[in-house]
């Protein structure tokens, strides 16, 4: 029975039309495996009920006939999707019993598609971690080791949870969000492929915000294929989001054809950084000598910017989010701090988001708040933000040289230790995102690809980004790699 | 740009988060040290450049300015911390 939470949802979907397992027996053995994985800490609030009866539903409709591919697959959701009557924290203590009256468009529809929900997944708390350390609910655990080392390691962050659950078998795939890299970091930690689509691609309503203007949702999945099957299931024009895309949604199942010969994959030289382990730089290597063997032409490019996009995005995300994260007041919903005799209103605010709020939430709310206030708005998030515009016009410039996607390596190590960074400078855990955060600043789609393991067998991705709008292409891409990488390692189970 | 203990106190009270007297010197460190970080932007020339606002060029969707929704006074007030006689409750704001 354990076998049925390895399959990838294409797998699952022809099982499914076959007639060889049903939604509810896939739904049963996650949920047997979910109540065995505990020690991951990747699920923090189950939905088993919930769960039997979409599975249910599901078989029925797939029995009728013409169901979609998304029908009866048990998946896993990110904390920072509201769904309907079940928590949604954020893993924030801020949103301690937060139960939304409404579910978000993305996991909407996802349930409209058929898909089973199994429970609420750890992150880092408000999405701001590169670690999954930040969570009310405690560190999640990569369910990768260090060889028979049983030091814990993390899952990545933000959507830690996601990818442990993900590498772990517990679910066939999982929701994720993306600021600056919190899909395709932790994506590349576990071992599995993790797509940050165009920005507007997905709907943002009901996914509790963290910068508006960089937050993007995206499918965690164990293959290429499950992630544009998925991906179609999530996307969609949505008038609740006056920043989604009113473009249709191709199939983009139908795109990977495996084939990309004659495309040109830019390979950017400024993404060669100091210090940079070697398994790293060679992996990117073989990357690159894989996508020629299949035909594409590697050519050099420049993106003369990156150097700046780490310090842009720590000023404009953090503004964006102390303004964003101001709605918590203790007023409307969420906690609410003991006031003590006399208190006022102010004393109501500060010492609720003093005691909501956890320390890197708290430091970034501050340093958004600094980068607004008069006499540094200028300084800081005006340049940043023109920063930003150089920044996507480096982008801008390579496409239309005729370059199809851009190859780069996903995170600049392996997975570390739990608590390794906890003496560290914020801004040592800022550098995670260092390969990642451009594509945010730029709106691009990304795409991390399990290519390889390290030394101590743990595995490492790498980056596709593609032209806006195409992921199709850029998934396509990215499925070559995959084919030529081969990596089919799994965590051996320890938990 | 160096953050001293006042500005750090300040700061604090604008985002509304409360500071133990206690903390402010070491979150006044800790700010400095991410600010020193940002100012490598001030290396980038801008000049002429417009600050960036949404990634994709396109024209915000409108729609008529009318109710869509509404009568739900329950749904709003259940996630409250405290909620009475239909509106959300507060420490008194005015002396």
């Amino acid at each position: 029975m354990s076998e049925l939470t390895k399959l990838t949802l294409a797998e699952a979907r022809d099982a499914l039309r076959g007639g060889e397992t049903t939604s509810v027996a896939l739904t049963e053995a996650c949920l047997a495996a979910i109540e065995g994985a505990g020690a991951l800490n990747a699920f923090v609030h189950h939905t088993p009920e919930i769960a039997l009866e979409q599975a249910k539903a599901a078989d029925a409709r797939i029995a009728a006939g013409e169901a979609p591919a998304m029908c009866g697959m048990p998946l896993g959701i990110k904390d920072l999707f509201c769904t309907k009557g079940v928590p949604s924290q954020a893993a924030s203590r801020i949103l301690e019993d937060f139960r939304p009256e409404y579910e978000s468009t993305v996991t909407q529809n996802l349930w409209d598609a058929g898909a089973v929900m199994l429970g609420k997944l750890n992150m880092d708390e408000f999405a701001m971690g590169s670690s999954n350390e930040t969570s009310t609910y405690g560190n999640a655990v990569n369910p990768w080791r260090r060889g028979k080392d049983e030091a814990q390691l993390t899952p990545g962050g933000s959507s830690g949870g996601s990818a442990a659950a993900v590498a772990a078998d517990l679910c066939l795939a999982a929701t994720g969000t993306d600021t600056g890299g919190s899909i395709r970091q932790p994506a590349a930690f576990t071992g599995i492929v993790g797509l940050k689509p165009t920005y507007g691609r997905c709907s943002r309503w009901g996914v509790v915000a963290f910068a508006s203007s960089l937050d993007q949702a995206g499918p965690m999945t164990k293959t290429v294929r499950d992630a544009a099957i998925m991906l179609g299931a999530m996307a969609g024009h949505d008038m609740k989001d006056s920043t989604s895309a009113d473009l249709p949604v191709p199939d983009f199942e139908a795109m990977l054809t495996g084939d990309i010969r004659g495309k040109k994959i830019g390979i950017p030289s400024e993404y060669r950084m100091d210090g940079m382990p070697d398994e790293i730089e060679t992996l990117w290597h073989k990357g690159a000598e894989m996508l020629k063997d299949a035909g594409a032409q590697i050519v050099d490019i420049s993106l003369p910017h990156t150097k700046y996009a780490l310090p842009a995005y720590y000023v404009i995300a953090p503004a964006e989010a102390s303004s964003n994260l101001a709605r918590y007041d203790g007023v409307r919903y969420g906690h609410r701090a003991k006031l003590a005799e006399g208190d006022g209103i102010v004393e109501m605010y500060e010492k609720t988001r003093a005691e909501g709020f956890g320390a890197e939430v708290q430091r970034r709310v501050m340093i958004g708040t600094y980068v607004l206030s008069a006499g540094f708005y200028d300084a800081y998030y005006n340049r940043a933000r023109k920063v930003r515009a150089l920044i996507k016009r480096d982008f801008d410039a390579v496409f239309a040289q005729g370059v199809d996607a851009i190859l780069t390596p996903a995170t600049p190590s392996a997975a570390f230790g739990l608590g390794e960074m906890a003496d560290a400078d914020p801004v040592q855990m800022y550098l995670n995102d260092v390969f990642t955060v451009t594509v945010n600043l730029a709106g691009l789609p990304g795409v991390s690809v399990p290519a390889g393991l390290d030394k101590q067998g743990l595995p490492l991705g790498l980056q596709l980004i593609g032209r806006p709008w195409e992921e199709g292409e850029l998934l396509n891409a990215a499925e070559a790699l995959e084919r030529a990488a081969g990596f089919v390692s799994k965590p051996s189970k320890w938990w | 740009m160096s953050i001293d203990t006042d500005t750090a106190r300040r700061v604090a009270h604008l985002a509304r988060i409360a500071v133990k007297e206690d903390d402010l010197p070491e979150l006044a460190q800790e700010l400095s040290g991410i600010l020193t970080f940002m100012e490598q932007l001030g290396e980038v020339d801008v000049e002429g450049v417009e600050p960036m606002t949404g990634v994709t060029p396109m024209r915000l969707k409108r729609r008529q300015d009318v109710v869509t929704d509404g009568g739900m006074q329950d749904k709003i007030l259940s996630n409250a911390p405290d909620a009475r006689e239909g509106f959300f409750a507060v420490p008194k704001v005015v002396e």
